[in-house]
């Protein structure tokens, strides 16, 4: 988004930082403070329990994405940081201050709802203005703040409109808009892209990000969209079951999935049970009846002697070829069931020894339709052996 | 449009006659120019005439209008609070007993609850001397009773229908609980509250059972007096009041109407 507002950030939202460490992330550095922590929250709804002892530290200016399932207990999370529900047990602390007993209205906390939420009966404008006006400010300083709101998320000429009158990303907007103009320490989004096709999805993902740069204000987001979580987020958290399963960069929690829950939550993987024969501190083999071969994986892993354990691997990092490749550690059989065209790249299902069947997708690098791989094809599937990983849960 | 089936019209057409032919036919009469009421005379607009300068019956019917005005302003306010709290509240104790005791009224036969009330007055007049003896302000109360159970009804059912986030939305945005409940919620329930109003006042401005439990001497509605004067044979000054009541009444019920039409269009644009 182009913006010609300017709007200045809050005084405290540059991290003190020495120069050796600003340009890395708050959170991998020694001693940070977090600016959201979340310390063993639980939630009950009579017998069920849907946040289950989370503790989280959030940093300011992160863009945190907590992404699962439903039922997985996320909006719950969310809704007690906006102070909607009260945790079971355990703490939520926002900039050093305990939340406990403070009312949704008197929390530093903006949240930007699912359905948006705009009131029917107020125009654009009135909607923005609406918080501005409950911190008792003077009329021109809630006139020129929706403004410049309204100019920021490009809706400067709707603003006498009801919300009914508008298209989903405009109301998509109006709700950014409302959510952002109180200037929150903290703002909530639930879902914030879950209405929009998909052309607008992409188009707001970005603009989400740039706001959030240009305002500096910490952002978490709920979602069930792993697309939606790894375009956006600095750091995701992966939930399931109540838990947060796995906290890291988009890129950590594709590549290096924690468990099989996270491999399987995102992106699509094969995964092949096998047992350890060969436990080196810089490398193992397993032995696994799925693949039928000893897979070979070039990083040493924390295991028991002889345990049962899984190799996941993304179909992208999978080769395929009919002929057998030369000096592969990792090298399996199969024929190919199914195929599909999709235009930048193929998927392939080939269906091994075992039985098992394993996805593999490759880009098209050729127009030529007479080299391409077919049904009942005997192929060979190889792949580097830092491209796999080993799941012990 | 697909022909409707013979048995449909039949049905309809039966029904719309049971209903309205009795009301036609006092319309008609209303305008007849004869003494004797079922001997036509002609056309003319003299019995309104005679209506008008009835003080009597021109009495009863301010009254009745001050009455109907009064109830249902106060039972707007009460069941619109009742119906919010029926809604609203989590399980608190008593919400069964509240929830059946707001829906009595509506159920139970207008002899009881005029007669309940009756005795009520009077042991209230025994005990602390209020209300002294019964009159306009005891049919106010009575009817306030009644029509209360209506709006809470009806706003309990709008308050349902409404999307909870909205109010969340407005907490969030700093909105304490009672301005919340007069920026958001309120004006979101509007129609509702105003066809609460409309039908209060229909059935307060309608209402001669409970009525002729609690007035006092001197303080006949209209109903009580067309009543007591169709008991000294229907005059045809009767027929002209009865059909401005239609009149009215039919206007307070249309209007009504459309606001539940708005409010269901309001909902659907929501959705």
């Amino acid at each position: 988004m182009t913006s010609t507002v300017t709007i200045e950030p809050q005084p405290d939202s540059v991290p003190a930082a020495s120069p050796q460490t600003s340009k890395m992330p708050l959170w991998k550095q020694e001693g940070a403070k977090p600016f959201l922590r979340i310390e063993n929250v639980t939630k009950k709804f009579g017998e069920f329990t849907a946040v289950d002892n989370i503790s989280l530290d959030i940093y300011k200016n992160e863009l945190f994405c907590l992404l699962g399932g439903s039922g997985s207990g996320k909006s719950t999370l969310l809704r007690m940081l906006a102070g909607f529900e009260s945790p079971t047990s355990g703490r939520i602390i926002i900039d050093g201050v305990d939340m406990a007993g403070i009312q949704p209205w008197k929390r530093p906390v903006n949240m930007m709802f699912q359905s948006y939420a705009l009131f029917p009966h107020l125009s654009v404008e009135e909607n923005v203005a609406f918080g501005l006006k409950r911190e008792g400010l003077d009329r021109s300083e809630v006139k020129q703040r929706v403004a410049e709101m309204l100019e920021m998320v490009q809706l400067g000429h709707l603003g006498k409109r009801k919300p009914d009158q508008l298209s989903g990303g405009q109301r998509q907007r109006v709700a950014l808009a409302r959510s952002l103009v109180k200037r929150p320490k903290l703002l909530l989004l639930d879902e914030p892209l879950g209405a929009l096709d998909k052309k607008l999805r992409e188009e707001t993902q970005f603009e989400l990000i740039n706001i959030q740069e240009e305002l500096g204000v910490t952002f978490v987001v709920v979602t069930h969209d792993q697309e939606e979580a790894m375009t956006l987020a600095s750091r995701i958290g992966v939930m399931n079951h109540g838990v947060i399963v796995q906290t890291a960069e988009p890129h950590d929690v594709y590549e290096y999935p924690n468990s099989r829950f996270v491999a399987e939550f995102i992106g699509s993987v094969n995964l092949f049970e096998g047992r350890v024969i060969e436990d080196l501190p810089d490398s193992v083999r397993i032995d696994s009846k799925d693949a039928g071969a000893v897979l070979f994986v070039n990083h040493g892993i924390s295991c028991a002697p002889n345990q049962k354990v899984h190799v996941a691997l993304r179909p992208e990092k999978t080769q395929i070829s009919k002929e057998k490749p030369e000096g592969q550690q990792n090298c399996i059989k199969g024929v190919i069931e199914e195929t599909a065209y999709m235009g930048s790249l193929s998927v392939y299902r080939v269906r091994l020894a075992s039985g098992m069947e394993v996805r593999v997708t490759q880009p098209n690098t050729t127009r030529d339709l007479g080299a391409r791989l077919t049904w009942n094809d005997e192929v060979y599937l190889y792949w580097d052996e830092d491209s796999s990983v080993v799941l012990t849960s | 449009m697909k022909r409707r089936s013979l048995f449909l019209n039949t049905t309809a057409t039966m029904g719309f006659i049971f209903l309205y032919a009795p009301m036609i036919a006092l319309v008609v009469y209303s305008f007849n120019k004869s003494k004797l009421v079922t001997v036509w005379g002609g056309w003319s607009l003299k019995w309104y005439g005679e209506l008008f300068r009835n003080d009597q019956i021109i009495d009863a019917a301010l009254l009745s209008f001050k009455i109907a005005f009064i109830s249902a302003s106060v039972a707007v306010v009460l069941g619109t609070m009742a119906g919010f709290v029926l809604s609203r509240f989590r399980r608190f104790r008593g919400k069964m007993l509240l929830a059946g005791w707001i829906s009595a009224p509506l159920v139970m036969p207008e002899v009881i609850t005029g007669l309940s009330l009756l005795l009520l007055f009077v042991a209230m007049e025994g005990a602390f001397g209020w209300p002294a003896g019964r009159g306009t302000s005891t049919i106010i109360i009575a009817h306030v009773t009644f029509c209360m159970a209506y709006v809470a009804v009806i706003v309990q059912s709008r308050l349902s229908q409404l999307d909870e986030t909205l109010e969340e939305a407005a907490m969030d945005l700093g909105a304490k609980p009672s301005s919340l409940f007069f920026l958001v919620t309120l004006p979101l329930i509007m129609p509702a509250v105003i066809s609460g109003w409309l039908l209060s006042f229909t059935m307060s401005l309608d209402d001669l059972v409970i009525a002729s439990f609690v007035s006092g001497p001197g303080n006949s509605t209209l109903p009580m007096v067309i009543f007591s004067k169709v008991r000294l044979g229907v005059s045809p000054e009767v027929n002209a009041l009865a059909t401005l009541m239609i009149a009215v009444v039919a206007i307070g019920v249309t209007a009504a109407m459309y606001q539940m039409r708005r409010q269901a269009k309001l909902l659907e644009k929501q959705g």
